[in-house]
């Protein structure tokens, strides 16, 4: 089998200083060409951390990260990032915001103003993909914060990143919102040649969408566990109604009470 | 489960009468409601117009010496915009630079802190023995006294950036040059306008005391030996004529507000 996308090794990072909280300790964790990998664990145990030490916003004190066969020293470029915070820029339209990431990458900053139709083109595609077809034009504070999160993720997807890192991007939707949503992603990850890595409090959301469900321990975070989800894909939303589906939910959910419970 | 009933409600379209918007007119009935009472005042208590004139004293003060008004109050305009312009290039410039690092930030604030706390009516003197009495210190004392509050607006702008936003770019490989381009500037630009009509207010402030202390004409200069000559109602005159140019500049800087940042003020566009 190929090498992992993403190679995490013994990792210790430490924030502010020597006497500093130790965020994760002894981190260990490989990710796969084209997987959908879901992180869970106690509120606190270092899963931001974890996705900013994979995207090189912070590099680790001890042991290595590999990000695409190449140890991670500073920002990687091949990532595409959403938070739950939709961080649209209210100046910019929406079709704008998407394009911003064109306006950054170094691949496509010199190549945007020349093939600017191109790229409006791709970035309405992906808006048509997400259910926003239209709304391109519209300024992000006109739309609902269901629509926002979609051209987030728009946006996080526009200059085809390998790999996707979502940090409970649907957290502040209702239930109705996020099960749609659930199923945009799901579609992507099923159409498009991405890894994704979904940073989430929902374990139903986890299992759902993902190949495998990483657990953490608490501060300092390290994997407690790592299960493979065994549901065949495509998935539907009536899983959630299946006893095993459920019965692995609340597997998980033990898992994590015990994680608290130790700390 | 029972389905209900729906039936189509139809509007029935409101009738157009004929309504007084008094939200629109309250800042004239206000105004008019002002100088009744002070009037009124004035004319029931008896004190002397070289105490206090009546408005209509002060109107009259304002016909009769319109042509010295006149100029005047176009040389205190000329010399406080001119201030005030030089404020909003110098303010922009530092601002973006204070705000560029956090070390020049907290190296630079207690220095413009410290600097903002001298009263500026102590340095007319000194730019007086520089430059001479007139014009030029009348400038750069609305350009002292106007540009801090567009400073640290501007460098307020740029720190208050939201982390996740910085962490998006910074993942995708930007630069500091890039956030603070596509995200600082045009995020800073709401504080560095809503500044300009606090700025604008001040620099009239500073040129005035400069006029006053230092100056052979402008309205302060021109108040000044109006009150030496016990000449009260030309006083209260300039003080008008004050306000109104004040009151001009600041709907001016409130409509470029309002024109340059429209996002802002989101509500009021949503629909």
């Amino acid at each position: 089998m190929a090498s992992p996308l993403v190679s995490i090794e013994n990792v210790d990072m430490r924030y502010g200083g020597p006497s500093g909280t130790l965020a994760v300790s002894g981190l260990n964790l490989r990710i796969n060409r084209g997987e959908f990998v879901a992180v869970v664990g106690p509120s606190g145990c270092g899963k931001s951390t974890l996705m900013k030490l994979t995207t090189g916003l912070h590099i680790p004190q001890a042991g290595a990260v590999i990000v695409a066969n190449s140890q991670v020293t500073k920002p990687v470029s091949i990532v595409g990032m959403a938070f739950q915070n939709p961080t649209m820029l209210p100046w910019r339209t929406t079709l704008e915001n998407i394009l911003l990431p064109l306006e950054i990458v170094e691949k496509h900053r010199h190549r945007l103003r020349s093939h600017k139709a191109e790229y409006v083109a791709k970035a309405e595609k992906l808006l048509e993909t997400v259910g926003l077809k239209g709304f391109g034009e519209k300024f992000p504070w006109q739309l609902s914060g269901g629509m926002q999160q979609r051209a987030n993720l728009c946006r996080a997807l526009i200059h085809e990143p390998e790999l996707l890192m979502l940090d409970e991007p649907f957290g502040a939707l209702d239930a109705f919102t996020r099960e749609e949503l659930w199923c945009v992603i799901r579609d992507l990850h099923a159409s498009q040649d991405v890894t994704i890595v979904l940073v989430t409090h929902d374990l139903r959301e986890s299992v759902f969408l993902a190949d495998k469900v990483v657990v953490m321990s608490a501060r300092p975070g390290r994997v407690i566990a790592e299960h493979e989800v065994p549901f065949e894909r495509p998935r539907q939303l009536e899983l959630l109604y299946e006893p095993a589906f459920n019965e692995m939910v609340q597997k998980l959910h033990g898992e994590i009470a015990t994680a608290r419970v130790a700390a | 489960m029972t389905t209900l009933d729906t039936t189509t409600p139809v509007a029935v379209p409101p009738k157009p009468t004929f309504k007084v918007n008094w939200v629109r007119l309250a800042p004239f009935l206000y105004t008019i409601g002002l100088f009744v009472i002070w009037e009124v005042g004035v004319r029931i208590s008896g004190l002397p117009h070289t105490i206090l004139p009546t408005p209509t004293r002060v109107f009259e003060a304002i016909v009769q010496y319109w042509s010295p008004i006149w100029k005047n109050s176009i040389q205190t305009l000329y010399t406080t915009v001119l201030g005030f312009l030089i404020a909003v290039v110098a303010g922009l410039g530092i601002g973006l630079f204070i705000g560029w690092s956090k070390t020049i930030y907290a190296g630079l604030y207690p220095i413009m802190v410290g600097f903002n706390a001298i009263p500026k009516v102590a340095l007319v003197p000194i730019l007086v023995i520089w430059f001479g009495i007139g014009t030029v210190p009348a400038v750069l004392t609305a350009f002292l006294i106007s540009f801090f509050p567009i400073v640290v607006n501007v460098a307020t702008g740029l720190a208050t950036i939201e982390p996740e936003t910085e962490d998006v770019l910074r993942a995708l490989g930007a630069k500091k040059m890039d956030i603070m381009l596509k995200v600082g500037i045009p995020r800073s630009m709401p504080y560095f306008f809503g500044s300009l009509k606090v700025a604008i207010t001040l620099a009239f402030v500073g040129s005035v005391v400069s006029e006053t202390v230092a100056s052979n004409s402008g309205l302060g200069n021109m108040m000044a030996s109006a009150q030496s000559n016990f000449n009260v109602p030309l006083v209260f005159a300039g003080l008008l004529m004050l306000a109104v140019e004040g009151i001009a500049m600041y709907a001016l800087m409130a409509w470029v507000e309002k024109r340059m940042t429209g996002w802002a003020h989101r509500s009021s566009m949503a629909n």
